[in-house]
């Protein structure tokens, strides 16, 4: 599959949850349409609670769509989890029994790989993610930074060809999600994997993505995709240029409407 | 609410059914049926010679409990307060709670003699540790930003006591009160079932001897309906101190 | 060893050194309590003449069986009612007050049923320590973080390898609480069982010496009852911190 083609395709994807003991059925999504081009990095924000960790989970067959479909290199998605994904989680999902390095090899060694290949590509990721000295910590014994970075490095070595992230810096301080974006930018293109990072900051998105997805307040839909035009070498310092400025109010012109539907003030105070 | 009282009801009817169904498998006069049994636990309450044994048993728990609660209350707090106190008591305080006590009861009717003194004192042992650990550490964890919020808004010590300190550290302190409550009957109940001449265990240990199957039964379901009834109004209320914070 | 830990060593010593000096000087009798010296030096005696020694294994005999069920079913009960949730709804009021009920009370029961033997020491202990052993595999099941069995279905694991993989290292720490509280349970079922009513062990020769005044067989065996336990249950509290250091944050 060349770079440029459509890599996942989602068509009317709704999910909604069953309404549990006499309650109401929560629609949490959808009907959705996007499709997502191979080698991009893609970004999607939206208000709390409008289904960015749903569309996440049903993007990465962790749950089923209610209805519409989404197709992952032409394959449909449906409920089951596709090989090729890798996911990062908002939680910290390090194995805290596990060091460093069986935590980084972990997914290989399920597969059955190779011994020696393990070796090899675990190293490549230790490096990549700057976790060299730490290859026999134990995960409580690093910052959540740090930890955050073992999952990267995790799910990296499975070489995925879409990778999916859930706001994985949401518990890092400012600087340090300045850094990390720019290692996840340096990764994705060393990588040329798809990219979908959902996120609530909007500068976040601002300054990693190719194409940024704004969704609506629940049930969760795309309001615009804004396109960002960045050169695929950018980094954090595209946050000193005029246009960031720009992109950044636009996506909060959106979302200022948004959140406040959220927080039910449907009229906002001017 | 409902569905947590359904859940109780189905349960309540499996270990009846249960019980009914071991009656029916080993065969009349080994076990008694739940319905005979009841029956039996009413008639013991209108026998004029069990009210005594009752009353005995009582009034040794409740003493036993009145010195828990105020001892424990007392050195929990007070280890609470005192952080190097608390840290030489605690590893003490839990190896108090986990041995088998039981072995302490000898001492305990050497030094107070068979009868009252030694029931109470022996059923406080079991109850005063707990009541004493959940104090400490209601007291200990306390958020300082508490006390802080007390001092900017100028309580003196007396309204800081009853408005803050008090309403933060009691759900905890409740919780060791309901274990404390559970552990001192325990306690208690165990001190009348050796050597003892009074009280439902004493009635309890002579039903053996006397192979009354229909008394033992009896009894044994007083005393769990009357543990079950009363611990599960002190966990409502524990819920309800705890859904707060 | 830290500051806290010297005073506490220290105030064990004084108390003991207070009672051997109330002791000695006759303000608690002999017929009251022996000194802690002299308990010692009995213990000692006791042990080496070896004539206790079939009580105390038939003790630590009859602990390990019901400890051994306990943790086996307890375990076994434990994961089945985390895989059937309504089931557990039910039985959950049972284990809230399961500790309230005092257990001893069905002694009586379990010795005009099966016999003044074992068994009904069995029962007790293991009926104190199962439900602890439910409730910390339940707990440790319960706190496994969605994010781990989101990564393991990620992973595309199998149910089998999910439980052994993810499931168990991770319960490990709560189900290594449930281990260490049957055992200090079981010890507190069976030598009380033993105190109150039967023919033999540690709790039974206790409650022989108390009726014989015998004091001199009576306080040490108190004090080996205790001593040992509190080892016991030491040695699990360090062993524990040692098995989960590196889980720990700090």
């Amino acid at each position: 599959m060349a770079k440029g083609e459509a890599h996942v395709t989602l068509q009317g994807v709704t999910r909604v949850y069953p309404g549990v003991a006499g309650q109401q059925p929560v629609h949490a999504l959808g009907p959705l349409d996007l499709e997502l081009v191979k080698g991009e990095f893609f970004s999607v924000v939206g208000p709390s609670g409008c289904g960015k960790s749903t569309l996440l989970d049903v993007l990465a067959g962790l749950a089923s769509v209610t209805d519409g479909a989404i197709r992952f290199e032409g394959v449909p998605i449906h409920g089951r989890v596709p090989d090729g994904i890798g996911v990062v989680f908002q939680e910290d999902a390090s194995f805290p029994w596990l060091t460093v390095e069986d935590n980084i090899a972990f997914g290989l060694r399920q597969n059955s790989v190779e011994a020696g290949e393990v070796r090899r590509r675990v190293d490549h990721a230790l490096s990549l993610m700057g976790l060299k000295d730490f290859i026999r910590a134990y995960p409580a014994q690093l910052s959540g930074g740090m930890r955050q970075r073992v999952c990267i490095a995790r799910t990296l070595v499975l070489e995925p060809r879409l990778i999916l992230l859930d706001e994985p810096f949401g518990s890092l301080d400012q600087q340090t999600r300045l850094l990390m974006g720019d290692e996840l930018l340096r990764l994705w293109r060393e990588t040329e994997s798809t990219v979908l990072l959902i996120t609530h900051a909007l500068d976040e998105a601002a300054m990693l993505a190719d194409r940024i997805g704004v969704m609506s307040a629940r049930p969760g839909r795309f309001l615009e995709i804004v396109e960002t035009g960045w050169p695929q070498d950018r980094d954090s310092r595209i946050v000193a240029r005029p246009e960031f400025g720009r992109i950044t109010g636009r996506l909060w012109s959106h979302l200022r409407v948004e959140s406040l539907k959220a927080l039910g003030q449907d009229r906002p105070p001017l | 609410m409902v569905t947590r009282s359904r859940d109780i009801a189905v349960l309540i009817v499996v270990i009846l059914l249960i019980w009914q169904g071991l009656y029916q498998f080993t065969g009349t006069g080994l076990l008694t049926a739940p319905l005979d049994t009841f029956a039996r636990v009413l008639r013991l309450l209108g026998t004029p010679n069990f009210w005594p044994h009752l009353h005995e048993s009582a009034s040794a728990f409740l003493r036993a409990l009145a010195i828990a609660v105020g001892a424990g209350l007392t050195v929990g707090m007070a280890l609470g307060a005192h952080r190097l106190s608390g840290e030489v008591a605690e590893p003490i305080l839990v190896a108090l709670y986990s041995i088998p006590k039981v072995t302490l009861y000898p001492v305990v009717l050497l030094f107070f003699g068979i009868g009252m003194p030694a029931k109470v004192v022996f059923g406080a042992i079991h109850g005063v540790v707990p009541i004493a650990i959940f104090a400490m550490n209601a007291v200990r964890n306390l958020n300082p930003i508490y006390l802080k919020t007390a001092q900017i808004l100028k309580l003196g010590p007396w309204a800081t006591a009853r408005k803050v300190l008090l309403p933060a550290t009691l759900p905890e302190i409740f919780t060791g009160l309901r274990v404390g409550f559970s552990l001192t009957l325990v306690g208690t109940l165990l001190g009348e079932m050796f050597g003892s001449q009074r009280g439902l265990g004493h009635l309890l240990m002579a039903a053996i001897g006397l192979y009354r199957m229909d008394t033992i039964m009896a009894i044994t379901l007083l005393l769990v309906i009357f543990a079950i009834t009363i611990n599960s109004i002190l966990l409502v209320v524990d819920y309800r101190l705890h859904r707060r914070v | 060893m830290s500051r806290a830990g010297w005073i506490r060593v220290s105030v064990v010593v004084a108390a003991v050194a207070a009672v051997e000096l109330l002791c000695q000087g006759g303000i608690i009798t002999r017929f009251t309590m022996i000194p802690p010296s002299e308990m010692v030096v009995a213990l000692a005696g006791i042990l080496t003449s070896g004539r206790l020694t079939p009580a105390i294994v038939r003790t630590l005999r009859i602990v390990g069986i019901a400890l051994a069920a306990s943790i086996l079913v307890g375990f076994v009960l434990g994961a089945l009612l985390h895989a059937l949730p309504r089931v557990r709804r039910t039985v959950d009021p049972l284990f809230a007050t399961y500790y309230a009920i005092p257990i001893y009370a069905f002694y009586p029961l379990f010795i005009v049923l099966f016999g003044l033997g074992d068994v009904p020491i069995i029962i007790i202990g293991f009926l104190l320590a199962v439900v602890a052993m439910i409730v910390s595999t339940l707990n440790g099941f319960d706190r496994i973080p969605r994010a781990l069995l989101k990564t393991a279905r990620i992973y595309r694991m199998g149910r089998v390898r999910t439980a052994l993989q993810v499931m168990m290292p991770c319960a490990a720490p709560y189900i290594f609480t449930g281990v260490k509280l049957a055992i200090a349970y079981s010890f507190i079922g069976v030598i009380g069982a033993e105190f109150i009513m039967s023919g033999s062990g540690m709790g039974y020769e206790i409650a022989f010496a108390y009726n014989n005044f015998d004091n001199k067989v009576m306080y040490p065996l108190i004090m080996l009852v205790l001593v040992l336990v509190t080892i016991i249950n030491m040695f699990l509290h360090f062993w524990e911190m040692i098995l989960f250091e590196r889980r720990r944050r700090g």
